[in-house]
Parts: C-alpha cells; sequence; structure tokens
C-alpha cells in the first residue's frame, strides 16, 4: 500500500520535472537579459491572437495585426527569431512575472497599477475614450450635456468609471458587453455610447447612421511594451528602439499597414505615438 | 436559412486550424484519461480499504481537487510552479498535470463510492460457497463494479475532454481558441460568423464525445 502511494508520488514528480529545465538561467533571475535573448535566438512575445486588428491570427495560422507589425520589426533589429505566445487580458502580468515571455504587446495600456508590477517602455499608441452618436443628432461636447439624455456604458470598463468619477449627473445604461451595447445605440434607446476611441470609431465607420463626435475624452492613456520589473538591459533597449523608429515614422507605417482599414486616415495622428513622445 | 458565416471556414486553413486545435484537446485530456483511470482505481480501492491514515490523506486530496476549480489549478501549476520552484512546465505539461490530478481524484471517489456499493452479503455468500479471495473479487465483486463504474466513467471523461476549453488561459492554443482567433480575424468581413464557427465547434466536440458515449452503451449492454 505505502509502496504504491510513493511510487504515485514519484510518477507525478517525475512527470512534472521531466517539462523543467529551461529557467534555471545563468544569472539566477527569473527573466532573461537583452544578451541571454541574443544568445538564444528567440525572443518570446506575448500578444494577443483574438484582437483584430492590433493582434490577431489570420486564416493562414499567421500572426497579424498593428503590435505584430511592431514586434516583427523588434526581432529583425535584434537578428532573432520570434516566438508568439497567445495571452488574454487577464493573466498578461502574470506571463511576464513568470518569465514565461519576455515581452508584453498585447495592446497593453499603462496605467499607475500595473506600473507598480512591471516595467512600461516608451509607448506606441495612444487611447482614450470616445464618444459615439447619431448623426441626426451629433454630440460633440460634454459640455452640452441634456440631463434628460442617457449613455450608453459597458460595465466594468473605464468609460463606467469615469462618468461616475467625473460626471455623475450624467445618466448612465450599462450593458455587459459590446453586441448588446451596440444594439442599443442602434436601436435608439439612449443619445450617445461612450467606450474606448478604437472600439466606437470601428462601430461609427462601419455604420454610416452614426459619427463619433468626442474622440478623446478624459484623459489619455497610452499603450506600452512592458517587461519583467527590474530587466533593464531589454528596457533600455526597447526604449532606444522606439526613439530610432520615430524618426523613420514606423508607427505610421504600421498604422497604414494595419488599422487603416478599421480606423481609415482621419484618426491616424490621434492614435499614434511616434518616438515615444506624446503630444 | 440565415447567414452564419460558414464561408470563414473555407478561407485559408481555417478548418484545418480547428481540427488541430480539436486534436490537442483530445490529445491533453485522452492522455490524462489514460494516467487517471488506471491510478484512480488504485486509489479508490484504498480508499474503500480500512487504513484510516491513507484514507484521510487521499479524503484530503479528493477534497482539495474537487474544491478547486479547474481554472484556480491550471494556474497554480502553470504560473506558480515557475514562482514557487523556478519550473518551467510547458503549458500542455501543466494541462496534462491539472486533469491527470483532477481525473484522478474523480475517478478514485467513483470507484470507492461503486465498491461500498456492492452489499455486504454478496461478499459473505460467495465466501459461504468456499470461493477464495482472489475468486470472490475476480468473479464476484469486479465485474459488478466495473458495470456500475462505467456511466460515471464515462461522464468523467466527456467532462474532461470538455473543460479543455479553459486551457485556453495558460496559452494553448486549442479549438475553442483557435475558434475565437477566426471570429476575430474576420470580424469586419464577416461579422455573423460567431454562431457558425461556434456552432461547428459545438458538432466537434459532438463528435469527439459521441463515440465514447456509444461504446459506453454498448459495454453496457454487452455486460448486462
Amino acid at each position: 500500500m505505502k509502496n504504491f502511494m510513493a511510487l504515485t508520488m514519484a510518477l507525478l514528480l517525475t512527470m512534472s520535472l521531466a517539462g523543467c529545465g529551461g529557467s534555471s538561467d545563468d544569472n539566477g533571475t527569473v527573466y532573461r537579459t537583452l544578451d541571454e535573448i541574443k544568445a538564444d535566438g528567440t525572443i518570446n512575445i506575448g500578444v494577443f491572437s483574438d484582437k483584430n486588428p492590433f493582434g490577431y491570427v489570420d486564416e493562414n495560422g499567421e500572426y497579424q495585426g498593428y503590435d505584430i507589425y511592431f514586434a516583427e520589426r523588434i526581432g529583425e533589429d535584434l537578428g532573432v527569431e520570434v516566438n508568439y505566445v497567445s495571452t488574454e487580458a487577464a493573466n498578461r502580468i502574470e506571463y511576464l512575472q513568470t518569465g514565461k515571455v519576455d515581452v508584453i504587446l498585447a495592446n497593453f495600456t499603462v496605467t499607475p497599477e500595473r506600473a507598480e508590477e512591471v516595467d512600461f517602455a516608451l509607448p506606441y499608441m495612444n487611447v482614450a475614450l470616445g464618444v459615439v452618436s447619431p448623426k441626426t443628432a451629433v454630440i460633440d461636447s460634454m459640455d452640452t450635456w441634456n440631463p434628460e439624455d442617457e449613455m450608453i456604458v459597458i460595465s466594468g470598463t473605464t468609460a463606467e468609471t469615469y462618468f461616475i468619477a467625473n460626471a455623475p449627473e450624467v445618466k448612465l445604461q450599462k450593458y455587459d458587453s459590446y453586441a448588446t451595447a451596440k444594439n442599443a445605440l442602434e436601436n435608439g434607446n439612449a443619445a450617445a455610447w461612450t467606450s474606448d476611441n478604437t472600439e466606437v470609431i470601428a462601430f461609427a465607420n462601419q455604420n454610416d447612421a452614426f459619427t463619433v463626435g468626442i474622440p478623446n475624452l478624459g484623459s489619455q492613456d497610452t499603450i506600452a511594451p512592458a517587461v519583467y520589473k527590474g530587466n533593464t538591459t531589454l528596457l533600455e533597449w526597447l526604449n532606444d528602439e522606439i526613439v530610432a523608429l520615430g524618426e523613420e515614422q514606423f508607427f505610421h507605417a504600421a498604422y497604414e499597414a494595419t488599422l487603416v482599414d478599421t480606423y481609415g486616415m482621419e484618426f491616424i495622428d490621434s492614435l499614434v505615438v511616434e518616438g515615444g513622445v506624446i503630444e | 436559412m440565415p447567414d452564419l458565416g460558414l464561408e470563414v471556414l473555407l478561407k485559408g486553413r481555417n478548418m484545418e486550424r480547428l481540427l488541430e486545435g480539436l486534436g490537442i484537446a483530445l490529445e491533453i485530456s485522452l492522455i490524462s484519461v489514460a494516467i487517471s483511470i488506471p491510478l484512480g482505481i488504485l486509489l479508490g480501492v484504498l480508499m474503500a480499504g480500512k487504513n484510516p491514515v491513507i484514507k484521510a490523506i487521499l479524503r484530503l486530496y479528493l477534497e482539495f481537487i474537487r474544491i478547486m476549480p479547474q481554472m484556480v489549478l491550471l494556474f497554480l501549476v502553470f504560473f506558480g510552479t515557475t514562482r514557487a520552484f523556478g519550473w518551467d512546465l510547458s503549458a500542455e505539461l501543466a494541462s496534462i498535470l491539472v486533469f491527470t490530478l483532477w481525473g484522478t481524484a474523480e475517478m478514485s471517489d467513483l470507484v470507492r463510492s461503486a465498491l461500498i456499493s456492492i452489499p455486504k452479503h454478496q461478499y459473505e455468500s460467495s465466501a459461504a460457497l468456499g470461493l477464495s479471495k482472489s475468486q470472490i473479487y475476480g468473479y464476484i465483486i469486479l465485474p459488478q463494479t466495473v458495470r456500475r463504474l462505467l456511466p460515471l466513467s464515462i461522464n468523467l471523461i466527456t467532462r474532461m475532454i470538455k473543460t479543455t476549453s479553459l486551457i485556453l488561459m495558460i496559452g494553448v492554443v486549442e479549438v475553442l481558441k483557435v475558434a475565437q482567433q477566426i471570429i476575430e480575424a474576420n470580424r469586419m468581413a464577416s461579422p455573423n460568423a460567431a454562431f457558425g464557427i461556434y456552432l461547428t465547434v459545438f458538432l466537434l466536440y459532438f463528435l469527439a464525445c459521441w463515440p465514447i458515449s456509444l461504446l459506453a452503451k454498448y459495454l453496457e449492454k454487452k455486460w448486462r
């Protein structure tokens, strides 16, 4: 009986140890420094695989999108292969902190809370709230908001917290998903819908009856690559890379290659951050 | 017929990718099943036994695994072991490990309950007929146990196959993740594809689990 227990435990242990070995770095840290990545010849980059047009997989199984366009360039300039790791919004920090990826390029918005957990490099994109409304009754400023009107938001998003904190007088109509919020706006249940500007711009481009009256509401947030906290060699390389790419207007090219179909040329300067400089 | 966006499946390698995803889901679940069933049977026999220490330990193991959501176990094994011990398990291995731990625990409890459900008089009357201990188990107890176990274990196996949909959270691109990728990649071109693709995923899971149910039905009839 006891032998059997020991056997079971031994089996489970062997199974778990079999996959081990990769993380015992030379410098004793969880993360890999720039030199270790170069020596290895492969960089692990965590991206979204289902967030068109930022990071997605096309019908041939190839990663595509704005984040990927940048990731490909990073691999090229480092002289290494890029290994894409499919991440979810909820596990991006975990992947970095366990060293399972070297860089997160998954449309990662810079926030003070996240900056305590990971190190952000310079930003390469802007994100803000946008307000979309029918062309027949465009909302182009929150100053003239009619207190009788209602605003559609999606529960748990930055849009909801923004109104609760900054404009509590605006009556909110809350929905759980993008699909229901879109339906509610199309059915005229409320005067306007506030969400990430990328989301509402894409919506307005698909629906001729609607337009984005306010493309930048409230504070401007940025999207930046993130690395393990304290991985300074990689962080500095990324920062230098982003500054250098600014000189050739790399992210404008990335926008034209990946985002223009969704957002049109109209918003290129409000979405793209070049050389890490926010205007 | 409404537009299900099924034409998306014909684009590029999309259908092939879905099938590859199903292959990964089946590989992980069936390897885990293959390890869980013998281990679970052994642990189940021990749990139905008399040693109170072993019973307590196994009970603790079972309760721990049963109370933990599989998602938490996956995070614990995939990220937790890296944090705690510096192990760098691949996501596939972490999934197999979690599914095996889970499958073994559930299987052992099924075996235990099947064993204790055999009435005491079955043991006593076979002993009265002069059968040896191995004959009692071989001819009387085990055949009845296996028959009671069959529908329960089929239920467990299909549940393990379907729960592989969680492993996308640790980065394994299985059938559901591929489906999400396909839907998102075609969000602009075919906004209705979500329904058609999820319907396809439903059919794929069904095709994977249905033969197992059929086999169980066949065996139940055969052993009646």
